[in-house]
């Protein structure tokens, strides 16, 4: 259990990509301190450890260079912590399948969320929308399949995918709610809809996913300086 | 191993990643060449999600995405020397620095080529900014994977032939030897590994390819405005 605080993770609460390499850490049970970034004045030490991105999260394990970008976060964690609650599976095709299905999420899935906050006006919002309805359809049969009637994307316990897509709850509950639609829903994604009840109180997400209040904060921020 | 095939096409940098992996582990392997103004209904089949090109196909089983097919490559095909290094942490900085050139480099490098006017010089400042940052990368090392080439020296390949295409099609000069000695020592070096030399598209087809998508983006652009 743990190796001290051998493990730093410099974060903020609010942001999935942090919660995500949380999560990551609960799942192996390793003690971690968390080191609290304010975004809107970056510290020293964010931007020594990232200066080509300059973004959370950043792992700094012992005295080694510090890793940025969450998905190369969690498969260097689960490299050299691997007798514990492994997250990727072993094997070459499942693991290039779950890799494929973290870029998708990644690189077209959640930057429609950021597309919504941005675009004013109905039709526009209407539109992007849209996209994120089939993005969850796509979701929903990947699900199925990873999960091969099993509760999670990793089968029987939490794994890659559960990590990826689960840390964004928080944000989808609350863009449900803002913009009045549904992403998950009985009638389109009836299997992802209870992977989300389930894995919403998994005790590695539980006290990680930040409650709707500090997201509903950390918008209105971000609506008043990256409009 | 198994019946490999690669859909492509026969200009794709991202497609040549896969090229060169291949033949460096010697496997044997068929060749699909894909139209992308008309997608085989294979393709359609292999790639639902993007429908883009590269795809590896092994054993009648998709692998979609070069980084990730890279990946899938060395570690199924790992009795001959591999791409990535042993050490985890020298595992997550070849991906990040892999990340960096696929969400950073090519687009910023792209964005000089098929613009113009104000709209190109503007690109260029982000542009030759990125190549700094992958200058620094090769300083004390031979390739961009240290003593000898690997995965980085895959993904960064593309430079060695596409961004002078770039340069020439866009009417811009990116690397100077006075701010990229170790750019151009690196590609004189990669260049010259004998899989990389045979495996280049023809030279004057890219150009004329690449001239065309050119104009392509801006007329759209132009349309559009």
């Amino acid at each position: 259990m743990g190796k001290g605080s051998e493990i730093k993770l410099i974060g903020t609460p609010p942001s999935p990509y942090v919660n995500r390499v949380q999560i990551v850490l609960n799942l192996k049970s390793i003690d971690y301190e968390f080191v609290e970034e304010n975004l809107a004045c970056k510290s020293e030490l964010l931007l020594t450890s990232n200066p080509v991105y300059k973004k959370v999260p950043v792992l700094i394990h012992a005295n080694n260079p510090p890793i940025p970008e969450s998905l190369i976060i969690i498969e260097y964690l689960d490299e050299i912590y691997s007798d514990v609650h492994p997250i990727l599976p072993s094997g070459p095709l499942a693991r290039a399948d779950n890799r494929f299905w973290a870029n998708y999420m990644d690189t077209k899935f959640f930057p429609l969320f950021e597309e919504l906050r941005k675009t004013p006006g109905k039709e526009g919002k209407k539109a992007i929308m849209k996209q994120i309805i089939e993005g969850s359809q796509l979701l929903e049969e990947a699900f199925v399949k990873f999960s091969d009637g099993k509760p999670y994307f990793g089968g029987d316990d939490v794994g890659y995918l559960d990590v990826v897509l689960g840390c964004f709850l928080g944000w989808t509950k609350f863009v449900e709610k803002h913009n009045e639609f549904k992403i998950f829903d009985e009638a389109r994604t009836p299997k992802l809809l209870e992977w989300t009840n389930r894995i919403w109180s998994h005790e590695a997400l539980k006290d990680v996913i930040p409650e709707s209040e500090t997201l509903m904060n950390f918008y209105m921020i971000l609506m008043k300086y990256r409009p | 191993m198994g019946e490999v095939k690669l859909f492509r096409t026969w200009s794709s940098p991202y497609a040549l990643r896969i090229v060169w992996a291949l033949k460096l582990k010697g496997i044997v392997y068929e060749t699909i060449y894909e139209d992308l103004a008309n997608k085989s209904s294979l393709l359609l089949e292999y790639n639902p999600v993007h429908k883009k090109v590269p795809v590896l196909l092994h054993n009648g089983t998709p692998i979609c995405e070069s980084l990730v097919i890279l990946e899938y490559i060395d570690e199924t095909w790992n009795t001959t020397a591999r791409f990535l290094p042993e050490d985890p942490l020298a595992r997550a900085t070849a991906r990040f620095w892999a990340k960096f050139n696929d969400d950073r480099v090519v687009t910023s490098i792209f964005r000089a080529y098929v613009t113009q006017g104000a709209e190109q010089e503007e690109a260029i400042g982000p542009a030759l900014e990125n190549l700094d940052i992958v200058e620094k990368q090769l300083i004390g090392k031979n390739f961009f994977s240290g003593e000898s080439f690997g995965f980085l020296d895959l993904v960064f390949g593309w430079i060695a032939k596409y961004l002078g295409i770039f340069e020439e099609t866009g009417g811009i000069k990116l690397i100077d030897e006075d701010r990229f000695p170790l750019i151009l020592a690196w590609k004189d070096k990669f260049c010259d590994i004998p899989v990389i030399k045979e495996s280049w598209p023809d030279q004057e087809k890219l150009i004329t390819k690449f001239q065309l998508m050119r104009e392509h983006f801006i007329s759209t652009a132009a349309g559009s405005s």
